[in-house]
């Protein structure tokens, strides 16, 4: 009996995580493909090739993942330099600080850009940026400049500043020392972060969407004007396919420029840092004061003043908390109150978090302990949700999960599976390395001491395992929180809105009128999100490795 | 030297002092090299010599001090316009560019024409006995290889001071000595004033002209080795010159050897003075362990609480372990050391 039931634990730890990759993601995104690729489907495809208007959508699309990438390496590279070569206080604030705006949810940060164009100026008139190509790009260097200040700067700090001494003392300037030793040698790093940008800035969806307007299209957000404004599912497919494969490509391409990453580095003697010039230090924070710290303040700064009749977009001087009591107000354009979909947020961020954690340390169990094969296939296959976009998973979803045999649309726990699928693969990669480096040693003196292989588990993993999940677990409901692709296209019942989508249809409004309550809500979620972040950045200063 | 004699060259360093918040690495360092001399900056790891050496370069700023090229004051000159060179223990060879693209680093980012690096590589490389290497990678070297290319790189730059920081600490002791020998022919060949950075005493003799021992960021003792050697100066000193025979003196300067100082204090008993004779001259002595020191027997004598160390006179028979000796001090055998 015990050992039947033991047999069943065994086998649910590999079916669970299994059977929920199969029918949340492979399923799902099979359906496109299945639905996409039949004779309607390509017919659609290829009459959609044809048409002017969405050959300019993927131009664009291409266009603005590949200015916003440039533009973000050339914020991030002095920074990247700072952390990596430079020692000054409150570097590790720093650190902290610059990793915000990466968790942010998309719909905040459109929403903070909107804020500082109005406050600028910028929102009207010659040098307007709302709604124009400019917006997004500056709103994703915002995003992404943590990816590169993150991989670029550990790279370099890893990398041995003896070969650019070396250059200066063979009579380099700082910059030839720059352009012809250390350039070459930080370049793979710098390849590599650019192309999970550019990932990242190619399905863009949420910035785009509140940034761009309707002139602005992307394939993202085209996925999601066919399907959800106009119902036509088979456009919608469509596009999604065009989407799908530009994305795998992508994929492809930057795991490519890992791998050769991996390869470069080797470790090297600590030296002490020089101390960082002042003119450096003032010149680096204040550029990322600029782009990282800007929108934050301005979004708190309008949640906390009066709407009033003057000039200047309809804002007056006096301070108030009347936003954020308003937060609890119905209005007529939303079905439930903000706060009530506050709430739904809170719930489906727990949800989410819960299961991301109990798949996604099931599956690393799997990973750590498994047979080889299988463990190969769980470490990529739990991968794959992070290959493809928001709005695919979403959409995928909707097209699948729509109708018998699986109609679970209507399931009010949908939205949090959907977000889980995120966090599953990043708790996954915390937990892994962290089982991994316990040192094998450690489990033979605990075995030669007595201990049962259960107790060794228990005595020496576990303690280890726990700290790691709960910060992938962190990570996963900062994620939930603020997700807005896929659950864009997900929700059936009004009274479930999430904060994210309520927060998008209050920025709608025109005329401003509920923009003091978006800017409010912008903040809740904001500071929401950064408080998993910390709890993250605090972990991680711990022991758990995480790959990521 | 008064001002109508020839331009003074060399270099110089005037009371540097290098601190890392606010902890005195460096601590009023005065040191100068002519050109074609080398001078061997002896003392264990962490004594500051990298440091010394890194700010020479320019790599490091001092908190007060000079560093001068004759009458020309360099302290405020950025590194790459020193004309310095400047080699590393792990010899921090440039991965992406082969052993060409290292030596003549320096040329190109002069300006110089590819004919001209090619030639000078090709020069530079027959010098420390690599020609021909010019095509090859620098991961497939070996580490004496890898050494010797990061010699050339800094010597193609033509520096007026060569600065070797540890340049053989990584290697085996064989092809250290034989690489230690290959450098001060070469050294002394190309004349220039060259600051050699080691721990290894045996090292430091065999190349230096002059030898200084850095111990808590200053210069404990400095000469040449002949004089270093007889009158270490400090106990930190002889340790690090690689003297044996340090003996502590009570209050009123006696050991079991007898009275050798005035006071209390440390002295020290050259080996090289000290006679090992037979039993009933000199003091009374046991042997204890019998060691060989690149062949030479050594043995360690017991003389009530002392142990002194000994080497056997050439030809002579080499007593054994529990054997009964005698131990002849002759007066300049003893050397008192402060600190």
């Amino acid at each position: 009996m015990r050992r039947a039931g033991r047999r069943a634990a065994a086998v649910a730890v590999w079916a669970l995580p299994a059977a929920f990759l199969a029918v949340f993601f492979l399923y799902p995104v099979g359906t496109i493909l299945f639905e996409g690729l039949d004779g309607r489907g390509l017919d659609r495809l290829v009459e959609l090739g044809g048409r002017a208007s969405f050959r300019s959508v993927a131009w664009f699309t291409l266009w603005q993942a590949v200015a916003s990438t440039v533009l973000t390496v050339l914020v991030a590279l002095p920074g990247a330099h700072l952390l990596a070569r430079r020692r000054f206080r409150g570097k590790a604030l720093l650190r902290a600080v610059t990793t915000v705006p990466f968790v942010l949810p998309t719909v905040v940060v459109g929403g903070a850009f909107l804020a500082v164009f109005e406050r600028l100026g910028l929102d009207d008139g010659p040098l307007r940026l709302t709604r124009t190509a400019g917006a997004i790009l500056v709103a994703h260097v915002f995003f992404n400049v943590a990816v590169v200040l993150r991989t670029v700067g550990t790279f370099w700090e890893g990398l041995d500043p003896r070969a650019d001494e070396q250059a200066r003392v063979l009579g380099a300037t700082p910059w030839q020392a720059f352009r012809w030793v250390t350039w070459p040698a930080l370049r793979p790093a710098v390849a590599a972060a650019a192309s999970i940008v550019f990932l990242f800035c190619f399905t863009s969806f949420g910035v785009v969407l509140v940034l761009g307007g309707p002139a602005r299209a992307t394939l993202e957000t085209e996925v999601w004007r066919h399907a959800v404004s106009r119902g036509d599912l088979a456009s919608a497919t469509a596009v999604a396919l065009v989407q799908l494969a530009a994305v795998v490509a992508a994929v492809v391409a930057s795991n490519h420029l890992q791998r050769r990453r991996a390869v470069v580095q080797r470790p090297v003697r600590r030296v002490p840092l020089p101390r960082a010039g002042r003119g450096l230090l003032a010149g680096n924070l204040s550029l990322l004061a600029a782009v990282l710290g800007l929108p934050v303040v301005v979004l708190v700064e309008r949640s906390l003043r009066q709407l009033g009749g003057g000039s200047g977009g309809g804002w007056s001087g006096g301070w108030t908390l009347g936003h954020y009591a308003a937060l609890a107000d119905r209005v007529n354009l939303l079905p439930v109150s903000a706060l009530e979909a506050l709430g739904n947020s809170l719930l489906f961020a727990v949800v989410a978090g819960g299961v991301a954690t109990v798949v996604g340390g099931l599956a690393a169990v799997v990973v750590v302990h498994g047979r080889r094969a299988v463990a190969r296939a769980f470490d990529l296959g739990m991968m794959l949700p992070l290959g493809v976009s928001a709005v695919t998973l979403g959409f995928g979803m909707l097209l699948a999960l729509d109708e018998p045999p699986l109609d679970l649309r209507s399931s009010r726990w949908l939205v949090p599976v959907a977000h889980s699928l995120v966090g599953v693969p990043f708790v996954m990669r915390t937990v892994v390395p962290t089982l991994r480096s316990v040192d094998q040693r450690l489990r033979e003196a605990a075995s030669t001491l007595g201990a049962s292989p259960a107790r060794v588990r228990r005595e020496v993993d576990c303690p280890l395992a726990l700290r790691a999940l709960a910060v992938g677990a962190a990570f996963s409901v900062a994620v939930s929180l603020g997700e807005f692709g896929a659950t864009s296209f997900l929700p059936r019942h009004p009274d479930r809105l999430t904060a994210p989508l309520a927060l998008f249809r209050l920025l709608g409004v025109p005329g401003g009128a509920l923009r003091g309550q978006a800017m409010a809500l912008a903040v809740v979620l904001m500071v929401l999100t950064a408080a998993a972040v910390l709890v993250i950045e605090g972990g991680r200063r711990g022991s758990v490795r995480g790959d990521w | 030297m008064n001002g109508a004699g020839p331009r003074v060259e060399g270099l110089a360093v005037e009371g540097l002092t290098v601190a890392f918040d606010g902890v005195r690495v460096l601590d009023g360092v005065d040191l100068s090299v002519a050109p074609g001399e080398v001078l061997v900056l002896l003392g264990p790891s962490g004594c500051g010599k990298s440091t010394l050496l890194r700010t020479v370069a320019g790599l490091e700023r001092p908190t007060a001090g000079r560093v001068r090229w004759g009458d020309e004051d360099l302290t405020e000159v950025p590194t790459h316009l020193r004309q310095v060179g400047l080699v590393f223990q792990d010899h921090a060879l440039f991965g992406h560019r082969d052993v060409a693209g290292n030596v003549g680093f320096a040329l190109r980012v002069a300006g110089a024409e590819a004919d001209v690096v090619a030639h000078r590589v090709a020069r530079t490389l027959g010098l420390v006995g690599l020609a021909g290497f010019e095509g090859r990678r620098v991961d497939t070297l070996s580490g004496g290889e890898a050494q010797r290319v990061a010699l050339a790189r800094s010597l193609a730059a033509a520096p007026r001071v060569l600065l070797l920081d540890e340049p053989l600490g990584s290697l085996d002791r064989a092809l250290r000595e034989r690489l230690t020998d290959d450098l001060g022919v070469l050294l002394r060949r190309l004349g220039l004033a060259a600051i050699h950075v080691t721990h290894d005493h045996d090292e430091a003799f065999a190349l230096a002209d002059r030898i200084a021992v850095l111990g808590g960021g200053r210069i404990d003792r400095i000469g040449t080795p002949e004089e270093v050697w007889a009158d270490p100066g400090t106990v930190h000193a002889a340790r690090c010159l690689g003297h044996d025979n340090l003996v502590a003196l009570d209050a009123d300067g006696c050991c079991a050897l007898g009275r050798l100082g005035d006071g209390p204090g440390t002295v020290l008993l050259r080996s090289d003075r000290l006679v090992l004779a037979g039993s009933g001259q000199g003091m009374a002595a046991t042997v204890g362990a019998v060691a060989r020191r690149a062949g030479r027997p050594v043995v360690g004598l017991l003389v009530g609480d002392l142990s002194v160390r000994v080497p056997v006179a050439d030809g002579a028979p080499v007593p054994r372990s529990g054997d009964g000796v005698g131990l002849v001090v002759p007066a300049g055998a003893v050397v008192s050391l402060s600190g």
